[in-house]
């Protein structure tokens, strides 16, 4: 670092903060004890009084690293952005003020009170002193182009996208044309097109055209990504086509590869597949009304009564287990079909579960039966073949409850979609070696130490990294998968999908060119680095690391691909040599922190207890339970963590040789249905911990001293119960025989 | 042949509202919404769907569209906005128009025999003709047996001058013109047709 | 002085079944000023159970011919019905012949039998609208001189004077307006879940072994919430809940003995109005929570 570190720290009075506490003393921990060279204070500070009385210093170069002691660092974050890297928020409104029940006069709470408060303080100069200006991440022949892999609406309208926006888009397509599933449909739904009643023309024509003739659009027909390696803004592929080979360099990726049909011969007996030449699949169907004339394939007579079987071999564990979404509404299109062409002779009807009909599609799903399509609540208990042509269909009709044929011309079965993407068993053991090599139908052959394909998010199976709140990401930085390759998904979805994936690719170049995070800690400049000198090679951090971010080198120590790292720093905690560190978080910084917090004495009967917090969901729920004024014990200290991910079990051991009496963590919730922000940091924390009894043992301190909850962001109102009852069990023990030394 | 359309065609056509049966998405709010559920061999959803699964005799002879005492409770509550109350109406004149009801319903006598005859033979309700008429529609016997159950409440009702004791009643101004006018609206009714 | 047309129905003639309804209602608009016209001549509205005898044309051509003899007599003035059923047949007939031309155009081929013509344009309201609307709260509050002070009232809504339509855009499941009626009468409204409750309408007359069920657990929701008398807005719920009492004491076994009365005997009450000018003396089941007020 080439400048000296001049800190200010700015405490704010305001919100109660004067009042409730002594202010004197506070000055007196940052100078004094913390030797903090400016120490200010202000009634309002977040005030554009109070924020120009910062900017002024920052401005005369008084000062270039500032700690806000004020409230909550997810308060007034607008007021307090100022142009530095090394900035802090010390939180005395929310988790000290705001959580404590003191009564008017009642002394020993307020000096309880005013002790939290300087601990907090402490921290926050601690953590400032230990924090360095991170370097950023720069790489001078990186790539903003995006590669698109398919060519149907999803590749074309994402490559579309990137192009509109000013980028470079290679598409990339196995066969010889584009459009893929889309040159096979007859009309398409009516999603973009009020009142949504009417079938719409296929436009998939003029969308091939449109990307044929931007100059910004590389296109690849028969071909296939043969190796993808280097990291978002280096991706180096290799392109195969036949036996020819091309190499290329692009920024991230857009995989757009679809859907293929369930393979009918595997549905159920019951739907009646392979009976009769009249038992057809959507799709079968669908390229009949494109040819022109809809009829029984057994006889070529008009098909004039057809029935759909909605949900065929889908909604099902012994099939797909899931819904497709798309079928619903593709079916009562295909019912407007035989309407429209055989008016007032035909009937259809649609044996359904439940109905689906995303976006606008509820006004779809009134226009068909408006036009006479019969729905039926129930399902296919057998088909068989009739002597005069067409099948008899046994349906359960759920309403009236009856068991009756319904003789048509055609039964068509509404198969679900299967996405093309090969995926990877996220927890199985890294294919150290092997998953290098090509793999024949792998759509990217990712060169990446944990293996060449996309790791699956559940049982179902999709390429995606979290169910809630990231959409597109897989856990492969720059890597992103839009429509039915990502989850199945009609046209309207497909589409909007496909932007969203198109702006997230751009992003991810640009974030990269920058040097700064691309999500979920957009703009973060640091990133982990290791220290070779202390490294046994023992490989926890390219095991461990979420997003495959950490290759090998040929001699065996790790390779940091920073533009594939999303700063989690599950490889930080997972490190037993502690080598692992950011310019801005380190093993040592919390230490550090933990040893500067003051422990009463023994006599005192004041007991400590530590909470390791997620910033992600716990540090809000927590400013939650402060802002619904629900007290929580005064001798807690919370210290947030970035991830659990980076929970270092030395930091157990700190916190017990200070004197802690009780160490608590809070991780978000983890297994199948997990909510970690980084996938498997709070999962990995759990598994370190369970280790924990070995230190505590050496230590000869009992296990119960160290306890992991799971905390939701909505949890705010069990929290104070989940805190108290572990304060109670914890002073139920004897005091940590630690204390004092 | 089941689930054939002819029957839902002519249900869209002619009778009151019947258009809006295709309409119904068979979520059930109007079945669990009536007071008088308990009462319905068939839930209105169930009826519905029956009429587009073409089961003519069982709908068209069955007791339920009775059973609506127009509360409107499921007209308010269907998500699909159908008219409900005014279709079981509707699908109940249909019977009627196609002779299918059963001549022995009470509601059915009470409101097709008796209302409708005791309003367009004077052009208002006489309440006491009214409920006499209805006592006595099984004969004599069962009429003052009726009668003799009730004859607390009609005495309740003659003591605070809210039944009229006369159950004769004159005619309106009016009444040959409105009577015209009611056979004409009949005449029209024949052949009218929903429009969509 | 505010001038209606006005629409009794059958069950507000002299000596009718919601006589006493009538005569209150004359009552509570003579001391708001309230001029009602009737419609010369009116005929049945038909009720909701004329679909059954009359179809479509014939059952609206009732209604239609109402409205006709009133824009004959009175121009486009709103019309006012104080029975549910009535306000109910007549304002759907006056939609479906604003929105549907083949009906108004068959419609008005039946009316020229009788010499008549309507094409629309009559707003039927319901008297409990009139006093929302254009009395206001209030006026209704500020009217009364004998505030009803610890009366226990149940504000029984029924179906018709609520749904389809509604009133004043209160919600269908729970209104709110009668319970502020009564408050504004100086009463107390009580819980009541089964406010909207249905009371077996007209079935009570053909099948009143199931209609008896509902208006039972109607009344047994009134007393168990402490109520002394009910209140409703609508005719066939007052003729269910009071003059049935007795029947439906003899068939399950109860032994109800509350009575049941209009709002509008309670505002003439709280008015400082007579008890007869409130047609108290008309009720089956005598009104004597209400005598302390008299
Ligand atoms: S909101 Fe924060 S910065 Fe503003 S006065 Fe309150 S504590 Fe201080
Ligand atoms: S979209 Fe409809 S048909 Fe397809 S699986 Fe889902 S519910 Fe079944
Ligand atoms: S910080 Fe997280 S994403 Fe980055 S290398 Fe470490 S474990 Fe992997
Ligand atoms: S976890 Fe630490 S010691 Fe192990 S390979 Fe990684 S850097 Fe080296
Ligand atoms: S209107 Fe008729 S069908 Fe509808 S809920 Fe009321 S009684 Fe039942
Ligand atoms: S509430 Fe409406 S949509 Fe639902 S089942 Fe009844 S009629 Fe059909």
């Amino acid at each position: 670092m080439e400048q000296q570190k001049k800190i200010g720290c700015y405490i704010c009075t305001g919100c109660g903060i004067g009042d409730a506490l002594d202010l004197k003393a506070l000055k007196a921990i940052a100078t004094k004890e913390q030797k903090i060279p400016v120490v200010k204070d202000h009634a309002l500070l977040c005030g554009s009084e109070g924020v120009a009385m910062i900017q002024q210093d920052l401005d005369d170069g008084t000062v270039n690293a500032v700690i806000v002691a004020a409230c909550s660092h997810r308060e007034k974050a607008a007021e307090f952005r100022f142009d530095i890297d090394l900035m802090d928020r010390v939180d005395l409104r929310d988790k000290c003020l705001w959580m404590l029940d003191v009564k008017d006069g009642d002394e020993t709470a307020e000096e309880d009170r005013q002790m939290m408060a300087e601990d907090y303080l402490r921290l926050g100069c601690v953590k400032i002193k230990k924090m360095n200006i991170p370097d950023p991440f720069l790489h001078s022949e990186g790539s903003k182009d995006v590669l698109v892999v398919g060519g149907g609406l999803a590749g074309l309208t994402a490559a579309r996208d990137i192009a509109k926006a000013g980028y470079n888009a290679v598409i990339v397509e196995k066969s010889d044309v584009l459009g893929g599933k889309m040159n096979a449909m007859h009309k398409v739904t009516p999603d973009n097109q009020p009142p949504y009643r009417e079938l719409g023309e296929n436009f998939i024509g003029a969308l091939i055209s449109e990307v044929e003739n931007d100059n910004r659009i590389k296109i690849f027909k028969n071909a296939l990504v043969s190796k993808t390696s280097g990291q978002p803004g280096q991706f180096d592929l290799v392109i195969k086509n036949g036996s020819t080979t091309k190499e290329l360099r692009v920024g991230s990726i857009v995989v757009a590869t679809g859907f293929d049909p369930y393979d009918p011969t595997k549905l159920p007996a019951n739907l009646g597949y392979g009976t009769s030449p009249d038992v057809i699949t959507s799709a079968d169907f669908e390229k009949m009304a494109k040819e022109g004339k809809i009829v029984r394939p057994s006889d070529g007579q008009p098909a004039k009564r057809v029935a759909f079987a909605l949900c065929a071999g889908q909604r099902d564990k012994e099939h797909l287990d899931y819904c497709s979404g798309a079928c619903c509404i593709y079916s009562m299109k295909q019912a407007m079909y035989v309407i429209d062409q055989y008016g007032d002779d035909a009937s259809t009807y649609l044996l359904y579960q439940e109905i689906r009909t995303p976006g606008q599609m509820e006004d779809f799903y009134r226009s068909a039966q408006d036009k006479g399509a019969v729905f039926i609540k129930g399902d296919v208990a057998g088909v068989s073949g009739n002597a005069k042509g067409g099948v008899s269909v046994k349906v359960r009709d759920h309403l009236i409850r009856n068991n009756e044929n319904l003789d048509v011309d055609l039964l068509v079965l509404a198969t679900g979609m299967v996405s093309t993407v090969d995926t990877l068993d996220p927890n199985a053991p890294s294919p150290v070696g092997t998953g290098r090599d090509e793999l024949p139908g792998s759509i990217l052959n990712l060169q990446y130490r944990q293996g060449p394909s996309l790791p699956r998010l559940g049982a179902a199976g999709f390429p995606d990294s979290h169910f809630i709140c990231f959409p597109y990401e897989t856990r492969r930085t720059g890597i992103y998968v839009a429509g039915p390759a990502r989850r199945p998904m009609g046209i309207a979805a497909t589409m909007t999908d496909a932007s969203g994936a198109a702006l997230k690719a751009i992003q991810a170049v640009e974030a990269v060119a920058h040097g700064v995070a691309v999500h979920p800690r957009s703009g973060d400049l640091s990133y982990p680095s290791y220290r070779p000198e202390g490294c046994t090679q023992c490989k926890r951090c390219t095991e461990e690391c979420p997003f495959g971010a950490i290759n090998e080198d040929d001699k065996g120590n790790p390779l940091f691909n920073p533009a594939r790292c999303r700063r989690c720093s599950t490889c930080m905690g997972a490190c037993p040599q502690k080598i692992i560190s950011f310019a801005n978080y380190s093993v040592d910084m919390i230490s550090s922190m933990i040893k500067e917090i003051e422990i009463p004495e023994e006599d005192e009967e004041k007991p400590r207890i530590l909470i390791f917090a997620c910033t992600n969901d716990a540090i809000p729920a927590l400013d939650m339970v402060g802002r619904n004024r629900s007290s929580i014990s005064p001798y807690v200290r919370i210290i947030p963590l970035r991830c659990m991910g980076s929970l270092s079990l030395v930091w157990i051991a700190d916190a017990m040789s200070k004197g802690f009496d009780g160490v608590m963590l809070m991780g978000c919730r983890h297994g199948d249905d997990y909510q970690c922000h980084n996938v498997r940091g709070s999962a990995l924390a759990e598994i370190r911990l369970s280790k924990v009894s070995e230190t505590l043992q050496r230590l000869k301190l009992e296990s119960s001293r160290v306890k992991m909850v799971e905390v939701n962001i909505m949890d705010a109102e069990t929290l104070p119960v989940v805190i108290s009852d572990f304060v109670e069990q914890i002073s139920n023990l004897n005091p940590n025989p630690y204390k004092g030394f | 042949m089941a689930y054939d359309l002819t029957f839902a065609k002519d249900v869209y056509k002619k009778s009151e509202m019947g258009q809006w049966i295709k309409m119904c998405m068979q979520c059930g709010v109007c079945a669990g919404s009536c007071p008088l559920r308990a009462h319905w061999q068939h839930s209105p959803r169930q009826l519905f769907q029956m009429v587009r699964a073409g089961m003519r005799d069982e709908v068209l002879k069955s007791s339920d569209m009775w059973m609506c005492t127009s509360c409107y409770n499921c007209i308010v509550r269907c998500p699909r906005e159908l008219p409900i109350t005014h279709i079981i109406h509707g699908l109940a004149r249909y019977a009627e128009t196609e002779k299918m009801t059963d001549p022995q319903q009470p509601t059915r006598r009470f409101a097709v025999e008796v209302f409708w005859k005791n309003i367009t033979s004077t052009g208002r309700v006489g309440e006491a003709m009214l409920t006499m008429r209805l006592y006595f529609l099984d004969g004599l016997g069962a009429g003052i047996q009726r009668g003799l159950e009730m004859k607390d409440s009609a005495i309740g009702m003659l003591k605070t001058r809210r039944l009229n004791p006369i159950p004769f009643r004159g005619k309106l101004k009016g009444f040959d013109g409105m009577t015209k006018m009611l056979a004409k609206a009949a005449e029209l009714e024949a052949k009218l047709e929903n429009h969509a | 002085m505010k001038e209606y047309t006005f629409f009794p129905g059958c069950s507000s003639e002299h000596n009718a079944s919601a006589a006493n309804m009538e005569n209150s209602v004359q009552s509570m608009c003579r001391m708001l000023g309230i001029k009602l016209n009737e419609i010369d001549d009116w005929n049945c509205c038909s009720a909701s159970i004329g679909y059954a005898g009359g179809g479509q044309l014939p059952r609206m051509a009732l209604s239609a011919r109402n409205f006709a003899l009133a824009q004959k007599q009175r121009g486009n003035t709103d019309l006012v019905a104080t029975c549910a059923a009535c306000w109910l047949a007549m304002r759907e007939t006056n939609e479906r012949i604003e929105e549907e031309a083949h009906i108004k155009q068959n419609l008005n081929t039946a009316l020229a039998e009788a010499g008549l013509s309507y094409d629309g344009h009559i707003k039927t309201r319901h008297m409990v609208e009139v006093l929302i609307e254009d009395v206001g709260w209030d006026t209704l509050k500020s009217k009364v001189t004998k505030p009803l002070k610890g009366l226990k009232v149940a504000g029984y809504v029924g179906c018709q004077t609520n749904r389809p339509f509604g009133v004043c855009g209160d919600s269908f499941e729970n209104p709110q307006y009668l319970d502020r009626m009564i408050e504004a009468t100086g009463a107390t409204a009580v819980p009541f879940p089964m406010k909207v409750a249905c009371c077996g309408g007209a079935l009570m007359f053909s099948e009143p072994e199931k209609s008896c069920v509902l208006t039972k657990q109607i009344l047994q929701s009134a007393v168990d919430n402490g109520a002394e008398v009910i209140v409703t807005p609508c005719p066939v719920c007052q003729l269910n809940l009071e003059v049935y009492q007795g029947l439906i004491n003899k068939t399950l076994g109860t032994n109800f003995n509350i009575p049941v009365v209009y709002y509008s005997q309670l505002f003439v009450l709280a008015w400082g109005g007579k008890w007869e000018d409130a047609a108290l003396h008309q009720q089956v089941i005598p009104a004597e929570p209400l005598r302390r007020f008299a």
